[in-house]
């Protein structure tokens, strides 16, 4: 268990995603590992923690606070470099794809880091495929409701039956080449405009 | 469309001629489908330049030196061939601070000399009393905002490295980080300057139109084999940033601007907020307020055209703070990283007032001043650093010697 003597370092803001990374880690015998979710006194805590291997997402606007501090050798005690070197191209666009950086003690070994970096790649884009996923089960209940109100409107205000409704707002959706749930937006909006409201009724 | 070109930038107001570009079309009609992409750090533009996902970002001044000179990972090649802007910062501090400096005569007329021989004399007063040291903030250690700050301080008597402490914050925290009390000033561009003053935690000092006026700020930095691969590309852009930076410019336009530039995809914060920048009008905190001479210039005194003297300059700063060993090598890196041929060529075909040279001796011009240009009537300056000094790009080496006697008094 040579690896497991790494200490790895994950900053998330998004606790689920940091989580996730943490438990593969774990999976793959790093014992060593902590998770930061707010970088307020960061550098104590890499002090601390003296980590081999940070692990940082990209949408954090403060890499470059971090990097920063990697650079200033009293910051930090051991100075730490940017994972992926040019050669490594293809890890370079992986990590960035991914929405992932990483940072290195100087003078680790590429092969020993590695796997870790792949991990996290790896992780992130499950991550972001499964937020993907439930932004479009999200989207598509939101949909389904807003479609169902439209109905509800049509049938009220031209006494159609459901069925006429909702093959009206279809046949406007294909006429004008937009998706159901826009035209039943728009027909909810323009009804809340024109109005006795329905909700101020309710 | 005939090019196609993808751009990065940070959610600052300076973003404005290259979003204006897109957003008002000046960029599809020079048939350049321009995609933007907002990004959260200045790491990240690096990056996804390197490895090609943008061809081109919204950049610090002295970034692609940086990138060129081999001072951060992932560097690739970058040239400057457009500039967005020049000034648009300012200092800020914190209440008690201010305080401090009012004690020792500081008051709320900008005068960076008077402001930095206040603030000097309240360092020293904490300093007897065993206090730490002030903390300040800038967004980029290879930035403007450092290297003016820095500037600054060191010409008022403070020596930025030993009497006070620089940390990076990300723009958009920095009047949070005031208000609880992290640091105790930083530099930074607007709105980040009024957001603190609006909200009662901070008073602005000076500004870098006062450090010193008409100076570099934002730059479009191209990844250089981009550019070598396509050039009929990157001259429709700088034709479309080109009339995209006269369009900001115009006093008529700056409400339209502003409303662009408060959408959710750009700034995201009320039009109101980016007035500031636009008028030159700012409050400075505690009822004081001032009109501003050059606060930010997106078009006029020739504003988008990349000097190599401000490159050369920026380079003279890394020097000094110790960010680069100044060798001929480093020098050459330098003087190429902008391309004002480039900017030239691409104009060229529009008639418009161009700049001669590609250098000039900065801080010599003491009024605004009509200058040897192809086409009608360019006006530049007037250009001069606070403490009166003169920075002439061919005397480079007296400069750097010049600078390093700062140090060695502190």
């Amino acid at each position: 268990m040579v690896r497991s003597s790494l200490a790895v370092l994950v900053i998330d803001e998004n606790r689920i995603r940091a989580s996730i990374i943490e438990a593969g880690l774990r999976e793959a015998g790093h014992q060593h590992v902590t998770v930061i979710h707010d970088v307020t006194g960061i550098a104590r805590r890499i002090a601390e923690i003296e980590p081999d291997v940070i692990v940082i997402d990209l949408e954090n606007p403060n890499r470059d606070m971090l990097e920063n501090m990697f650079q200033l050798s009293r910051a930090v005690k051991r100075p730490i470099a940017m994972f992926v070197d040019r050669s490594d191209q293809a890890s370079i666009e992986a990590a960035v794809d991914a929405g992932v950086s990483a940072y290195v003690v100087d003078g680790l070994r590429q092969e020993r880091v590695k796997p870790i970096l792949d991990m996290a790649i790896s992780r992130f884009n499950a991550f972001s495929r499964m937020a993907r996923e439930l932004e479009e089960a999200r989207s598509e209940l939101e949909s389904r409701k807003v479609i169902d109100r439209a109905k509800g409107i049509l049938m009220k205000s031209r006494g159609l039956s459901e069925e006429a409704a909702y093959t009206l707002l279809r046949k406007t959706a294909m006429n004008q080449n937009r998706k159901i749930s826009d035209i039943a937006q728009s027909l909810v909006t323009a009804a809340g405009l024109l109005g006795p409201a329905e909700d101020e009724r309710a | 469309m005939r090019h196609q070109i993808t751009a990065g930038f940070m959610p600052l107001f300076d973003s404005a001629v290259l979003v204006a570009a897109s957003e008002l079309g000046f960029a599809a009609r020079e048939g350049i489908e321009l995609t933007l992409h907002r990004e959260t750090s200045w790491a990240n533009i690096r990056d996804r330049i390197a490895i090609g996902h943008f061809d081109l970002a919204h950049m610090l001044g002295p970034m692609p030196l940086a990138c060129n000179l081999g001072l951060t990972p992932l560097a690739s090649e970058t040239i400057v061939p457009f500039s967005l802007g020049l000034g648009g910062n300012c200092v800020t501090i914190s209440n008690a601070v201010w305080a401090g400096m009012a004690a020792h005569g500081a008051k709320p007329d900008l005068d960076p000399a008077r402001a930095g021989a206040a603030l000097g004399a309240f360092i020293r007063d904490r300093a007897v009393a065993g206090r730490e040291p002030l903390r300040f903030a800038v967004v980029h250690p290879h930035s403007g905002h450092n290297y003016e700050l820095r500037y600054w301080l060191a010409a008022c008597g403070i020596d930025p490295d030993r009497a006070i402490e620089i940390v990076i914050v990300p723009p958009p925290f920095m009047a949070d980080a005031l208000a609880t009390g992290r640091i105790d000033g930083y530099c930074v561009g607007e709105p980040w300057n009024s957001a603190a003053v609006a909200a009662g935690t901070g008073h602005i000092v000076t500004v870098k139109a006062q450090i010193w006026r008409n100076s570099p700020e934002k730059v479009i930095g191209v990844r250089k084999a981009w550019a070598d691969e396509n050039p009929e590309a990157l001259a429709a852009l700088l034709r479309a940033l080109h009339h995209s930076a006269r369009w900001c410019q115009d006093p008529a336009n700056h409400t339209e601007l502003a409303a662009v530039m408060a959408r959710p995809g750009f700034l995201g914060l009320p039009p109101a907020v980016q007035m500031p920048i636009l008028t030159g009008h700012l409050q400075l905190g505690g009822g004081a307020e001032r009109d501003i001479d050059d606060f930010f210039l997106p078009f006029d005194k020739a504003a988008n055209f990349p000097w190599k003297s401000h490159a050369l300059w920026f380079y003279t700063q890394m020097v000094r703070w110790g960010h680069v060993a100044h060798t001929p090598d480093n020098l050459a890196i330098a003087r190429n990283c902008y391309r004002p041929d480039l900017y030239r060529s691409a104009l060229k075909p529009l008639g418009v007032a161009l700049p001669g040279a590609n250098a000039k001796v900065e801080g010599a011009l003491k009024v605004a001043t009509a200058v040897g240009a192809t086409g009608a009537g360019l006006m530049l300056g007037p250009d001069g650093f606070f403490d009166g000094q003169i920075f002439d790009p061919d005397e480079i080496e007296r400069y750097i010697a010049g600078q390093k006697s700062v140090r060695a008094e502190a």
